[in-house]
């Protein structure tokens, strides 16, 4: 176990260790204490080590994670998890705009609320909200999915590609392109196994699901109106 | 029989735009095209350098030395960057540009010593193997954005704007969206792609100076970051870099090329390289971080000439992107039928757009993409790189100086009016600069 004090060493330093672990290292378990907000705190990582931030993180906490698995026990500022590869980050309070933008792959979790453009160009991440997100979540969202189990603010979806969105609240409204679809079996039994994944209970037969119309993915002067 | 003489032509309707109206009338949509603005603006050429005679010596040109490195990035990067000649090759995309394209590109910045630039879409394994310095696009997309690749970069150029198309995104159209750039972009095959023009996760220049925390965090601040603008609000813009962090920014004028907009925002948005240029070094000046944080600039950058007097201007260095295409055969007089069948003709062709280059450069079709052998096509923009290089040479030895960063406003002159009020230098033959001491 290696306990970094965020009070005593800088950021800089903390990344530094954490990008020099080795393949295969033993250093796998870190506690991280004292973040009080800082930026970019746990970036770039690319190793498979398991980080526990006790308190509030600032900006791109756990930016571009490749492997590593990150809790962060508060509440997170803007653009957590922003392109994320691989691994998990979760945040046990509440995130600011732009938690998981063009994420990749791996794992979001937000236990409390996300705020604006959650989701925003998400290309293979999946991430789970516990609770509401705001407007322009999902925007031009490619591929993966989005969890909300509360509510989802104006402009759901606006432009979407191939992502799957699955609201169990209300949605403000969605945006150009954005449409309700319909959940089958096989959409239950992936939000089930994402929610399992986050660690979030729910009840899987409120949810619906969104995704894109394809309408406006070759222009056509009759689609004009809705750019 | 019609006297031709007699015929009014209006100035208000000439035949090309009668051309393009009834072209709305018809198709209902904004004309989209590759390339630069193609309307007159002052430019390099309304400029001349002084030389030397009685009050300035000039350096022999065949014998004494001029130098042309220059190091970018060296305030806050443990490996700046260091190159040859201040020359780059601007940011351009795999998938706008085909494979042998970015190829030769890379291989002739290698032979020279200089940088070559992603573009939407992420690095390919080719173009990181044939350029020796290869900076790293971070664009509004993300489009192909991987850590690893950044990780790969000698330099990360976070773009917030492009001189085509300042406050614009970036657009594919689908016939250039085959199955290994869809693949990139996580795009489906064949969609019209059409890129953000606002980054997902921070919205202005104080977020942005967090980012470029995060970015030099992730790459242990071990390389430059530059900040990419299109010129529109270029002193407000550069001071804002420059409080962002920015090691070094690029600076695109209105001319400068793309390989899809709406006509309508390449002609109409945006100032000129000339008027950006002088704005940016007087912020700079300003700050007192001229020549500390280095400025690129590009947009229209044709000759050594033009090399010359934007570094005399203030530059450190400049960008080439539509020039650099031209050196391997964009528009050149060649498989003529094939631009007779996009409607146009070498030399006005500007349908980059379509992917069906005639040349073989901005397609993804194999067939065409073949005509571009990627060694031959290195020969060629080495050599004009060489030519670029040794006419900037001639003339910052002519008017005395041993490094082509000598080179000063001073050594300037305006043949126009307009020029001498957006470069800053005098009228030739005046000492009347329009704009200052109240003149």
């Amino acid at each position: 176990m290696s306990a970094v004090d965020l009070a005593e060493i800088s950021v800089r330093e903390l990344n530094q260790r954490l990008h020099d672990l080795a393949p295969g290292a033993n250093e796998t378990e870190w506690t991280i204490s004292n973040p009080r907000g800082r930026h970019a705190i746990a970036v770039g990582l690319d190793a498979p080590a398991n980080l526990h931030i006790d308190g509030h993180v600032g900006y791109y906490c756990g930016g571009m994670n490749k492997q590593a698995s990150i809790q962060i026990d508060g509440n997170a500022g803007q653009g957590l998890a922003e392109n994320i590869m691989s691994g998990t980050v979760h945040c046990t309070g509440n995130a600011s705009q732009s938690a998981g933008a063009s994420g990749h792959g791996g794992l979001v979790v937000v236990e409390g609320d996300a705020s604006s453009r959650c989701g925003i160009s998400m290309k293979g991440v999946d991430i789970v909200v516990g609770g509401s997100i705001g407007h322009f979540s999902a925007f031009m969202a490619q591929a993966g999915h989005l969890v909300v189990c509360g509510d989802a603010g104006d402009g759901l979806g606006d432009s979407i590609y191939e992502a799957f969105i699955y609201v169990g609240g209300n949605v403000g409204s969605l945006g150009a392109d954005c449409i309700e679809k319909e959940m089958t079996d096989a959409h239950r039994q992936t939000l089930a196994e994402l929610l399992a994944k986050a660690g979030i209970e729910d009840d899987i037969t409120r949810f619906r699901r969104f995704g894109s119309a394809r309408e406006l993915y070759n222009f056509n002067i009759d689609n004009a109106g809705n750019y | 029989m019609v006297d031709e003489r007699k015929l009014k032509r209006s100035e208000t309707f000439p035949p090309e735009t009668i051309a393009e109206i009834q072209r709305a009338a018809d198709e209902g949509i904004y004309s989209i095209r590759g390339s630069g603005a193609k309307r007159r603006v002052p430019n390099f050429d309304d400029l001349i350098l002084l030389g030397a005679s009685m009050s300035r010596y000039p350096l022999e040109g065949y014998r004494e030395a001029c130098e042309t490195n220059v190091t970018i990035g060296a305030r806050n990067a443990k490996k700046p960057i260091e190159l040859d000649i201040p020359i780059t090759i601007a940011g351009m995309s795999f998938g706008a540009l085909g494979a042998n394209a970015k190829k030769a590109l890379g291989l002739a910045a290698t032979m020279m010593g200089t940088s070559t630039t992603t573009g939407d879409g992420g690095m390919t394994d080719e173009e990181r193997e044939a350029s020796k310095i290869l900076v790293y696009q971070y664009l509004p997309s993300r489009y192909g954005m991987q850590p690893d690749q950044l990780r790969r970069a000698d330099a990360i150029e976070i773009v917030v704007g492009q001189g085509a198309k300042p406050g614009g995104g970036g657009m594919l159209l689908g016939q250039k969206i085959t199955e290994r750039v869809a693949n990139m972009r996580i795009l489906p095959e064949g969609i019209d792609q059409r890129s953000a023009c606002r980054h997902p996760d921070f919205t202005g220049p104080d977020d942005l100076q967090i980012k470029i925390q995060e970015l030099r965090e992730i790459t242990d601040w071990q390389i430059p970051i530059y900040i990419k603008i299109g010129a529109s609000r270029t002193r407000y813009d550069v001071m804002l870099a420059v409080k962002a962090g920015a090691d070094a920014i690029v600076l695109d004028g209105m001319q400068g090329g793309t390989a899809a907009s709406q006509d309508v925002f390449i002609e109409d948005v945006g100032i000129p390289t000339l008027p950006a240029l002088r704005q940016a070094v007087e912020a700079l000046q300003e700050l007192d971080l001229h020549r500390e944080i280095q400025l690129i600039v590009s947009g229209g950058i044709r000759t050594g000439a033009d090399v010359a007097k934007a570094l005399a201007m203030g530059a450190d260095a400049v960008s080439l992107g539509m020039a650099s295409l031209m050196a391997l055969n964009c528009n050149a007089p060649i498989y003529i039928e094939d631009y007779e069948a996009l409607g146009t003709k070498p030399g006005y062709c500007h349908h980059c757009h379509t992917g069906r280059c005639p040349v073989g450069v901005t397609t993804q079709d194999p067939e065409l993409e073949a005509r571009l052998d990627p060694e031959e096509g290195a020969r060629r923009v080495r050599n004009y790189l060489t030519t670029l290089t040794l006419e900037c040479q001639t003339l910052a030895r002519a008017c005395g100086k041993s490094h082509v960063h000598n080179l000063e406003p001073e050594d300037l002159a305006a043949l126009t009016i307009e020029a001498a009020a957006m470069a800053g230098v005098p009228l030739a033959g005046t000492d009347w600069i329009p704009g200052h001491n109240g003149g």
